[in-house]
């Protein structure tokens, strides 16, 4: 009898020693990865990276071209992708009771959600970049819109279908008609969740570059145009990070320091503002 | 009004299904000339070779599939560990902060990944641990071979640890929310019979949301498969198939990343493209199964409740 309980309670003790450690360990790589980055990125981030061009290897510089066109593509990603996920996600919360349309897009949607972002790139070029024989900054925003979409639809749609259905009857019984009900009732009273999946939207394009290489490319020099080539900070990380020269690898870590320090902040963000209109309502 | 409105959402939403058609679209039209060109035999044909014009995709699938089932292998067991640890053992005070604490492991973009493992993991691995690896795995039978090779600290098995990180919040996330719907009467009468927490979780919780964990493991496949940047940073871009997994070796992403804007001739290009489409399918039919799995969990919740 002892025996039985003694190794049930040993089994138990060894069973929850090792979720402690399994938690510990995911937590390690996160502390490593970041102390890493600030170690190594915050003596590289100065007023020269947010004031000078990319230089060409031996000379100093700075990431300027490559953070303003960061910034337009995702801007311009965001803007295109936004209205058409929220749109879609509205058709999926309020009109997809029926029929086989909303079932099969929302199976499809989850599906783009974790599809590889580096074959959403190959699609732009194959599409895009090779009918206009250049790559450009307008390429790379599409492909960054394609990614944004699935996440603002799932986002949305779980937001509208949180809303209590006696918000709608409620509005449709003063005789309002339907899209008045969803621009005016349910979209405004979810508004706080779906700018939520908007940030972690953005959040998610600001970092990615597998989609970037083949649509924006980069460039060495400021550029306002979108019809050209464009500079972005992952694909000038990763070009940087892989050379050879001391200079352009400490300017690769400013620049991972920079999108990683932006990106947890949106996340971190996103999290505390939902919770707060969440808990207010 | 009321019909444009409609329609117009409809319209969004049938984008969606378009957009999928026209990627399938374009990839194959895209690939067409390497298909045309090798047919079945690119699947399995080890050749690459840009100089002959000689193209075959068996180095990255099997880079692509070997990378992911190794880190499946290290990020299954430290999934199921944080889900448990933090649906049934934390404290409920640092329960949610520690909950976006491996959250945010998932928000690191790739790249960032990348960078660390080569410059600060991979070091570190071929100082340290590899040459351990050597000498005390690598003598073994059956599975030394495995593990002997040169400590360069870029390979198979380094993409696969780093893969096996950046999958876990991933997993970890889904089983969490699937173990949340795990009814407290049934975990509370086992308690009540006297179950250990372990036992509660092997018997009671495990079982009943076993479609949920598996889907949610697929979805972590789906992550592995695809992840380009990091993989590409540390995996070696070597054309080589080699039973060694310290050796480099190519995965269908990376070498994307790496030769696409490259890519000189048409059969060059559009055998990789039609890398691109392999992992396209594979991605789609796993997320798919993933899908599928967690929708069943749900149903079936639906029908306790």
């Amino acid at each position: 009898m002892f025996d039985l309980y003694a190794r049930r309670r040993l089994t138990n003790a060894i069973g929850l020693t090792v979720a402690i450690l399994a938690m510990a360990f995911g937590l390690f790589w996160l502390c490593w990865i970041l102390w890493t980055l600030l170690d190594h990125g915050l003596p590289a981030l100065t007023l020269k990276v947010f004031a000078q061009m990319t230089p060409p290897p031996g000379s100093s510089g700075g990431l300027l071209n490559a953070i303003y066109g960061s910034l337009l593509m995702t801007v311009g990603g965001t803007l295109v992708g936004t209205p058409i996920g929220i749109m879609a996600g509205t058709y999926l919360a309020e009109y997809g009771h029926r029929g086989w349309l909303a079932p099969v897009t929302r199976f499809i949607n989850d599906i783009l959600l974790s599809a590889p972002s580096i074959v959403i790139g190959l699609f732009i070029y194959e599409v895009y970049v090779v009918q206009v024989k250049h790559f450009s900054g307008w390429a790379g925003t599409m492909a960054l819109a394609i990614i944004v979409i699935p996440i603002v639809i799932r986002t949305t749609e779980n937001m509208l279908r949180l809303i209590p259905s006696t918000l709608r009857e409620a509005a449709a019984a003063l005789g309002a008609p339907q899209w008045q009900i969803i621009s005016f009732v349910t979209l405004r009273a979810a508004r706080a969740g779906i700018i939520t999946g908007v940030m972690l939207g953005i959040a998610r394009i600001s970092g990615e570059t597998a989609p970037l290489l083949f649509t924006s490319l980069n460039n060495q020099f400021w550029n306002s145009n979108m019809n050209q080539p464009m500079a972005n900070l992952p694909v000038v990380i990763f070009q940087f990070a892989m050379s050879p020269y001391a200079d352009w690898q400490d300017l690769a870590w400013g620049g991972a320091l920079l999108i990683t320090a932006s990106v947890l902040t949106l996340n971190i963000l996103a999290r505390v503002l939902f919770r707060q209109r969440a808990s207010t309502h | 009004m009321d019909s444009l409105f409609h329609n117009l959402t409809r319209l969004a939403a049938s984008g969606v299904l378009v957009l999928l058609a026209a990627i399938l679209f374009s990839l194959i039209k895209g690939s067409m000339p390497a298909i045309h060109a090798f047919g079945f035999g690119f699947l399995i044909s080890p050749d690459w070779d840009p100089v002959t014009d000689r193209f075959g995709a068996l180095i990255p699938i099997v880079g692509t599939l070997v990378t992911s089932f190794i880190a499946l292998l290290i990020a299954i067991p430290v999934s199921f560990g944080i889900a448990l640890f933090l649906t049934e053992l934390s404290p409920r005070l640092l329960r949610r902060p520690l909950g976006v604490a491996i959250e945010l492991l998932a928000g690191i973009p790739s790249i960032i990944y990348g960078m660390w493992g080569l410059f600060v993991f991979a070091p570190l691995f071929a100082d340290h641990i590899e040459p351990w690896l050597n000498d005390h795995i690598g003598p073994l039978p059956y599975i030394g071979p495995f593990f002997s090779g040169p400590p360069m600290g870029i390979g198979i098995l380094t993409a696969s640890i780093i893969l096996a990180i950046m999958v876990i919040p991933f997993i970890s996330a889904v089983m969490r929310d699937v173990f949340d719907v795990v009814p407290v009467m049934l975990k509370e009468s086992a308690y009540g019979l006297g179950s250990t927490t372990w036992e509660v979780m092997m018997s009671i919780v495990l079982p009943y949301t076993k479609v949920g964990v598996v889907g949610g493991i697929m979805l972590g496949l789906g992550r592995a498969l695809g992840e380009t940047m990091a993989v590409t940073f540390v995996i070696g871009n070597a054309h080589e198939l080699s039973k060694s997994l310290l050796n480099p070796g190519n995965s269908i992403s990376s070498a994307l990343a790496n030769e696409f804007t490259e890519a000189v001739g048409d059969l060059y290009t559009a055998s990789l493209v039609e890398l691109g489409l392999i992992l396209f399918f594979i991605t789609f039919v796993v997320l798919s199964l993933a899908r599928y799995m967690l929708y069943k969990l749900g149903q079936r919740e639906g029908k306790v409740s």
